[in-house]
């Protein structure tokens, strides 16, 4: 038997005490900066957002500027050189039907879709999250009705109700925001609901409880950042989602408006001259295909680094 | 089971109610009408007009009146288009969109559990990894993109296969002919195919690593009748709930598909519907794909508690 001194024991202890422990999100991170696609894609989305927000600097043409003698031409470096014009000078490109940069707008298009997927999954985190936690910890009655009340409104075929909204209030832009914010969040609710069930019995929580903290301090405290789990994971889903709304109320004409643009405008417009200029749409298609599949691979990403089971 | 059916069903009548009243007055509070135009009437027969629909009356009294009438089956008279109901027009266009969706449905749901199968069986390896990458591709690309790239490659600069020309039509319906069908329903079916690959192919993973799976195995079992009836019957059960929002899916997207290859089905009359500020036609394809999304919703779970008895639904 190996008996362990008092001596040993104290030291054990104070090398305990040196002994940083690893928490859960140091332990993910690692994972995902071992994450090459990831990584990456983490690299690829700051490059096209730092394009977007310094898109003025970047060009020498206004993104709503038209010049008549360019409508509808090539870039000078495209190979198909039966174009039916060059649009030369600084038209990376090439112009659009009213002899706007496409390089330009391309990035401005960046802007507004960026935004929009930032600030509707924003709106659907908030609300999601905190709808969540509160049915999943007060649970009973409480729970039963918020829950049944999401039952509903999931299945409503929500986009028509998005586009009667953007019809009906004049393709206000802010409410573009909110109105796709606003559907994005019930999978959210449901997420954290299902997370603080599993939580809610945990020990950490009772000791909570025992120490008189107050249910809603609990929630905040306690509950929301053990649940960020799977919410993280989820918020890099949903943005890609968003992103791809936008693009389809804009394609069907009902979302931004000219001079302003997006890439689902900017795709709706190119698909129209494709046989044409068929850069009008490769551009735009080509800057949205990889945002979105960044955004996945680093859901994919964070989903393998919190959860690392099914490796 | 069954009190589990009953329930479900009835929390459907709510919803579509929910979506009624929603879709009604959200049309209604908005500005413009369906008769302003820039040409100012007298205003004696502007009220003529509005009373002939009842539009003069409060509104609340509009929306019991309608529910009445819907109760009754009936959905109103088009405002734009005249001389025709919205019933008619719905019952035109709404065969047409619903033989694109279903085929684009089947279609789907067979190439999906195909290639999520073959992914799962090479778990790891390169057919794997490829299947999965076409799988995100078909994610992450929207049909309106897909379907103008498609377009251009097989209609309008036209393919040659072995000598044979097989360019397709690019638009038009032509009473459903098969050659006008291939382009909208493949570009329908691509996202849908991604999803159920993806889908079938992780619980395929899953239920490939279960205990009775390997006993099957160890009897000797050939790998056929492995994968088809012992594994296949599991591994499906996750496809079902999907189902019922895959159409929800379908829908939108034919909302898309419709537009542009300009088929006659309902999704142009949706959004025609509502810039014309149409209040009954753009509520009666609301109610119908409202109708459409619920009762695939319902259909999914109810046979997704049948199939699996380990769902108990409590009370």
């Amino acid at each position: 038997m190996n008996f362990i001194l008092p001596r040993d024991q104290a030291e054990m202890m104070e090398r305990a005490l040196d002994f940083k422990g690893r928490s859960l999100w140091t332990d993910a991170r690692r994972r995902l900066l071992k994450n090459r696609a990831a990584m990456a894609s983490i690299v690829i989305l700051a490059v096209i957002a730092l394009m977007a927000v310094f898109a003025p600097n970047l060009s020498p043409y206004a993104f709503d500027y038209q010049d008549y003698s360019i409508i509808s031409c090539a870039p000078d470096w495209w190979p198909d050189r039966t174009a039916p014009c060059i649009a030369g000078g600084a038209h990376w490109f090439g112009t659009d039907n009213l002899g706007r940069d496409l390089f330009v707008r391309v990035l401005y298009g960046a802007r507004v879709s960026l935004a929009v997927g930032l600030i509707a999954t924003l709106v659907s985190l908030v609300v999601g999250v905190a709808y969540g936690a509160i049915a999943g910890f007060i649970g009973g009655r409480l729970d039963e009705l918020m829950m049944r009340f999401v039952d509903v409104l999931y299945s409503l075929p929500y986009i028509f109700l998005v586009i009667i909204l953007m019809v009906v209030f004049h393709r206000n832009f802010f409410l573009l925001f909110i109105a796709i914010g606003a559907v994005e969040w019930l999978t959210m609710a449901r997420i954290v609901r299902g997370q603080t069930l599993s939580i809610k019995y945990k020990e950490y929580i009772e000791a909570a409880r025992a120490a008189g903290v107050t249910r809603a301090a609990t929630i905040v405290r306690h509950v929301i950042p053990n649940v960020l789990g799977p919410v993280v994971v989820y918020v890099t889903l949903t943005v890609p989602a968003v992103i791809l709304a936008e693009s389809f109320i804009s394609f069907l004409g009902l979302g931004i408006q000219d001079p302003l643009t997006s890439w689902g405008v900017l795709i709706s417009d190119g698909s129209k001259q494709i046989e044409t200029a068929p850069w009008l749409l490769i551009f735009p298609a080509t800057f949205m295909g990889v945002t979105l599949f960044c955004f996945n691979f680093i859901g994919d990403g964070l989903r393998d680094a919190l959860d690392p089971k099914d490796r | 089971m069954l009190s589990y059916a009953i329930r479900r069903t009835l929390l459907a009548v709510p919803t579509l109610f929910v979506i009624i009243t929603a879709a009604f007055f959200m049309m209604r509070i908005a500005p413009g009408g369906p008769f302003d135009s820039q040409r100012h009437l007298p205003p004696e027969i502007e009220r003529n007009i509005e009373s002939a629909y009842d539009l003069d009356k409060p509104l609340y009294e509009q929306y019991l009146m309608y529910v009445d009438r819907l109760a009754h089956g009936d959905l109103g008279p088009s405002f734009k288009t005249r001389d025709f109901t919205v019933t008619q027009l719905i019952a035109d266009g709404l065969p047409v969109s619903l033989r694109l969706g279903l085929t684009a449905m089947i279609a789907a749901v067979l190439a999906g559990i195909l290639l999520g199968t073959v992914a799962a069986l090479n778990q790891n390896g390169v057919v794997d990894y490829l299947t999965m990458s076409a799988a995100m591709v078909g994610i992450t690309i929207p049909t309106f993109v897909t379907a103008p790239i498609l377009t251009l490659i097989f209609g309008v600069y036209g393919v040659r296969f072995f000598g044979y020309d097989i360019s397709l039509p690019v638009g038009g319906w032509n009473n459903g002919a098969v050659a006008n069908m291939i382009l909208p329903v493949t570009v329908l079916a691509l996202p849908q195919i991604a999803v159920i690959a993806r889908l079938l192919r992780g619980s395929m993973v899953e239920v490939l690593h279960s205990n009775y799976i390997r006993t099957a195995r160890a009897k000797g079992l050939p790998s056929y009748v492995i994968v088809l009836r012992h594994a296949l019957q599991s591994a499906v059960l996750p496809l079902i709930s999907y189902l019922g929002p895959a159409v929800a899916g379908l829908l939108t997207g034919s909302l898309i598909v419709e537009n542009i290859f300009g088929i006659p089905g309902i999704g142009r009359y949706f959004v025609d519907g509502a810039l014309n500020r149409d209040y009954t036609l753009v509520l009666g394809v609301v109610i119908c794909y409202a109708a459409f999304v619920i009762l695939f919703n319902l259909a999914a779970d109810i046979l997704y508690a049948v199939l699996d008895p380990r769902v108990r639904y409590a009370r």
